[in-house]
């Protein structure tokens, strides 16, 4: 059962504000029926230290991802991890987390693979949430088992692949890494680990817009007016755009896709989950180096 | 060479292996609030501090020697960064009391050992692994 959506007039000018709750929203809803608070953080432990009464903890490594290939787990593991947190599929899920709503903006891109319907980020995630001073707890809920289907995963709306990226070469690409990674000075987040990348730079044409651009100092979401400022004027982006994002690993680009699809409206952009830790290690794909995009290869 | 890993550190590998990896958590959870304070000395010198790039969050240590060739690891993280704290406070610990050539032998795959892998990731617990390189670095170039 889908709970009402936040009527906040900050969320009004984006495409789809029923993506979105305020604290003051969750803060007024939690406990009722069909709502699941989700938290899920880059730190492991952070949800153990504290949370938000009520939410359960989706990990990405260790919830979200196989542990085998390097893919997303699959229908039926989608359904037993549901199941167990005490999601069912008309709930209303909302996800919040740590870093921005980093890995919650992940966590809610992997659920959408699955087609979760009703599912919305906490604007702001813990860190608003703490520095307005709000309660966590430390008692972890034990929700009664739902029965969650098995839903297979629909890979083709939102997640693109190396060859979907190379076929689409000449279409705008949204690098969202840090610009010392875009230009070719390091393979990783500045003061984040190696992950064996072989080569540096980016994807010829594709504009570097660093993801946390589109995050206000409160870590909310910036509006749709300084939203379109950095993403229609700055990177050049236009209405019936078919965009691809990608970062490192697939994460830091589910942040901006949200943003683009939820909060801009393009339709159809795809996360490029392989990103540069496959790209970067490919054989022959075209590759530029340096602060300017490039030119589009010929096929 | 396989010297004996030093008796400290084999009890905190044996205390995670005999839990649950949800207790393995827990337990990583108890060690991050343990983590003691920076000395002053160090508070009002973040110079001396080095930074630990492995790690995901900012994570910062210095070892010292002391006269009796023990060697003493101190290490900050933030609060909202708990997995990182409890692998500094884990090393803290463990090589409390420990001379150079005791820290020195440490095996490198020590992190690996702790069955954290599965509740933490592995890429998480390279994070650890870097701890540990930096620190042993640290202690070659200071007895040297």
């Amino acid at each position: 059962m889908a709970v009402a959506t936040d009527p906040n007039p900050a969320f009004t000018d984006f495409a789809h504000p029923e993506r979105l709750v305020s604290s003051d929203w969750l803060a007024e809803h939690l406990g009722e029926p069909g709502l699941v608070v989700v938290e899920s953080d880059e730190d492991v432990l952070l949800y153990e230290t504290g949370h938000i009464e009520g939410a359960v903890k989706i990990d990405w490594h260790t919830d979200l991802n196989d542990p085998v290939l390097r893919d997303y787990l699959d229908g039926a593991g989608f359904a037993e991890l549901l199941s167990r947190k005490g999601i069912s599929r008309d709930d209303t899920v909302v996800i919040y987390g740590d870093k921005n709503n980093w890995w919650a903006a992940y966590a809610l891109w992997v659920f959408t693979l699955f087609g979760h319907e009703d599912v919305r980020l906490l604007d702001g995630g813990r860190a608003k949430w703490e520095a307005e001073g709000r309660a966590y707890t430390t008692e972890v809920p034990s929700p009664a088992a739902t029965e969650y289907p098995v839903v297979e995963r629909d890979d083709a709306a939102v997640r693109a692949f190396k060859e979907d990226v190379l076929s689409h070469l000449g279409n705008p690409l949204i690098d969202v890494r840090s610009p010392e990674e875009y230009v070719g000075d390091r393979t990783t987040a500045p003061a984040y680990p190696e992950e064996g990348t072989l080569r540096a730079g980016h994807i010829p044409s594709a504009q570097n817009v660093p993801w946390a651009k589109a995050v206000a100092e409160d870590g909310s979401f910036k509006s749709k007016p300084e939203l379109d400022v950095i993403y229609r004027e700055g990177a050049g982006l236009k209405d019936g755009d078919n965009v691809i994002a990608y970062c490192r690993i697939g994460e830091r680009s589910s942040h901006t896709w949200f943003v683009l699809t939820h909060l801009l409206g393009f339709e159809g952009v795809r996360n490029y989950d392989g990103s540069w830790t496959e790209w970067g290690s490919a054989v022959r794909v075209p590759i530029v180096k340096g602060s300017e995009p490039g030119a589009v290869p010929a096929h | 060479m396989s010297a004996a890993l030093p008796a400290k550190l084999a009890e905190i590998r044996d205390d995670f292996l005999a839990l649950s990896q949800q207790d393995r958590l827990q337990l990583l959870l108890e060690f991050s609030q343990e983590l003691p304070e920076l000395p002053p000395r160090f508070a009002d010198h973040p110079d001396l501090l080095e930074r630990v790039e492995e790690c995901q969050s900012p994570v910062f240590i210095f070892v010292e020697i002391d006269d009796d060739s023990v060697v003493h690891l101190h290490a900050t993280a933030p609060r909202e960064a708990p997995t990182t704290r409890g692998f500094a406070s884990i090393l803290v610990q463990g090589l409390a009391g420990l001379t150079v050539d005791e820290v020195l032998a440490v095996p490198s795959d020590y992190p690996l050992t702790l069955g954290l892998t599965e509740a933490v990731s592995p890429l998480r617990i390279r994070g650890m692994s870097g701890l540990l390189g930096r620190a042993q670095r640290q202690v070659r170039e200071r007895a040297a």
